[in-house]
């Protein structure tokens, strides 16, 4: 009975209406055998890190398209670790210039995805980024 | 200190990754739970289940909700709840929605919400669900809220593991007798008919009561429009089911399930009800963990090439199923 998977939380931080880029993710990572707790629109950073707490996650994905990333993206990661949850690893989705993207590398975020980025390469991203054993069928 | 006892201190991550190990089945899980153990049997276990998308999240949202802000002269009560969703049969993963109706309790200290996914149990709960909601019960959580699975069909499995059953449906979900399986009916303490905002829901109302009323007036019989092999009797003496309507996004109609709630939890205690149910409850966990280890060893006990070769043989006719059955189990390999 002793099965692990890799559990994700996809949430959308800020103030910004589309969410279908999250939901693609979303079941690109369920399709691999991960566990999504998906959280839907307009997440503060607090409600962010309060379920990244209770669902005790692996990984979390901010999917951000409001150009709000330098302030919500640091705040979470603040919050993670008030929580003691500092190994949780942290992906960016949607729309970040690239100047921006050393200074997220920096505070901590394993990985900045924007528009056109293959769900293989999260996949393998995260996969690579976590210690849980990839799910084996039948196990 | 231990991890039972900072869960008992309130140690919200410790909490969080004890689930976590309770839900993977590891041994140092099942220790938790040993020591755990003496500390439950306090927590209110709410069972919400229904078709899919008739609104047990939304409405989980608005009672959890009420549950931290009761009417005058009530206590706010420590609200857990346990949302499961159904694992992919192909991948192995899931995606957890169930939180995303579950907005208004955020932020707030006295609710921890977890989700899980059903993993490979055919029921509309996981196997470990059950272990899951020791867990807060233990930790002090007053009331537990448990969705299941949107399955549509009769949820056995919930009736048994909540002291109290809240079955939820909304109309338009084709014919409406016909659609509203029996036996969800048979598991229901209380009924609600969620979004009442729909033209429908007369239909749908009508419908349900006849069922109920029906039963009430002569519980051998059956509803003409039922299956007759579908026996609808929830005549448990001393309580009447009630038939509630909601619309759970506009928070409408919440307080009367609410009090439903508290007064089916009066009925319990009077009744000697909670303790038959607490028997069952434990009756079924025990026998379910015999079933699954039986399993377990069984499987670990044999050889994938072993059990594929009397496999083939079945196949082939060899052998018949109780043959095979008698080889796999006594390991008579001739
Ligand atoms: N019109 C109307 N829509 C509602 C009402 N309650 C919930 N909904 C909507 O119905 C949809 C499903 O609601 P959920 O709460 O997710 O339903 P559920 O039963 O938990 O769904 P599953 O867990 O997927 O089986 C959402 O779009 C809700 O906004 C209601 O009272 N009226
Ligand atoms: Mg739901």
């Amino acid at each position: 009975m002793d099965e692990r998977k890799i559990r994700v939380l996809i949430a959308k931080p800020g103030l910004d209406g589309h969410d279908r880029g999250a939901k693609v993710v979303a079941r690109a990572l369920r399709d691999a055998g991960m566990e999504v707790i998906y959280s839907g629109l307009r997440q503060t950073p607090e409600m962010i890190a309060e379920a990244a707490l209770q669902e005790d996650v692996d990984v979390v994905g901010l999917s951000i398209l409001s150009g709000a990333h330098m302030t919500l993206v640091p705040r979470v990661l603040e919050l993670l670790r008030a929580n003691h949850q500092e190994y949780v690893k942290v992906f960016v989705g949607g729309i970040i210039p690239d100047e921006d993207i050393p200074r997220l590398l920096e505070l901590g975020v394993v990985g900045v995805y924007g528009p056109g980025t293959l769900t293989e390469q999260i996949i393998h991203d995260i996969q690579a980024q976590t210690t849980r054993p990839e799910h084996q069928p039948n196990s | 200190m231990s991890l039972a006892k900072s869960i008992r201190e309130g140690n919200r991550l410790a909490l969080a990754r004890l689930l976590t190990q309770v839900e993977n089945g590891t041994a140092e899980g099942r220790e938790c739970l040993n020591e755990l153990f003496p500390y439950t049997g306090n927590a209110h276990l709410i069972g919400v289940t229904g078709s899919p998308g008739s609104g047990k999240s939304t409405l989980v949202n608005c009672l959890a909700f009420l549950f931290r802000h009761p009417p005058e002269g009530e206590p706010p009560r420590q609200v857990a709840v346990v949302a499961v969703d159904p694992t992919s049969p192909f991948s192995g993963g899931a995606i957890l929605g169930d939180r995303l109706r579950m907005r208004d309790l955020a932020g707030d200290a006295g609710v921890f919400i977890r989700s899980m996914a059903s993993r490979g149990s055919l029921g509309g709960l996981a196997t470990t669900t059950a272990d899951i909601v020791q867990v807060f019960d233990a930790a002090g959580y007053e009331v537990i809220f448990i969705e299941t699975v949107g399955a549509g069909q009769a949820e056995v499995d919930i009736a048994r593991l909540a002291h109290t059953t809240i079955v939820v449906e909304s109309p338009g979900t084709g014919d409406e007798v016909q659609a509203i399986k029996a036996g969800i009916l048979e598991i229901a303490d209380i009924l609600v008919i969620n979004k009442a905002d729909l033209p429908m829901v007369e239909n749908t109302e009508r419908a349900l009561r006849s069922i109920f009323n029906w039963d009430m007036e002569d519980p051998t019989h059956h509803h003409p429009d039922e299956p007759s092999n579908v026996k609808v009797s929830r005549v448990t003496k001393g309580w009447q089911v009630p038939i509630l309507k909601t619309v759970a996004t506009d928070n409408e109609g919440i307080q009367p399930v609410y009090q439903a709630i508290s007064q089916h939890l009066q009925y319990l205690y009077q009744s000697q009800e909670w303790l038959r149910r607490e028997h069952i409850r434990l009756q079924s966990m025990l026998d379910l963990l015999i079933q699954n280890t039986l399993l377990e060893r069984w499987q670990k006990s044999i050889s994938t090439e072993t059990y594929q070769k009397v496999l083939n043989n079945l196949v082939s006719r060899q052998i018949s199923p109780y043959h095979a059955l008698q080889i796999l189990l006594d390991g008579d390999l001739s």
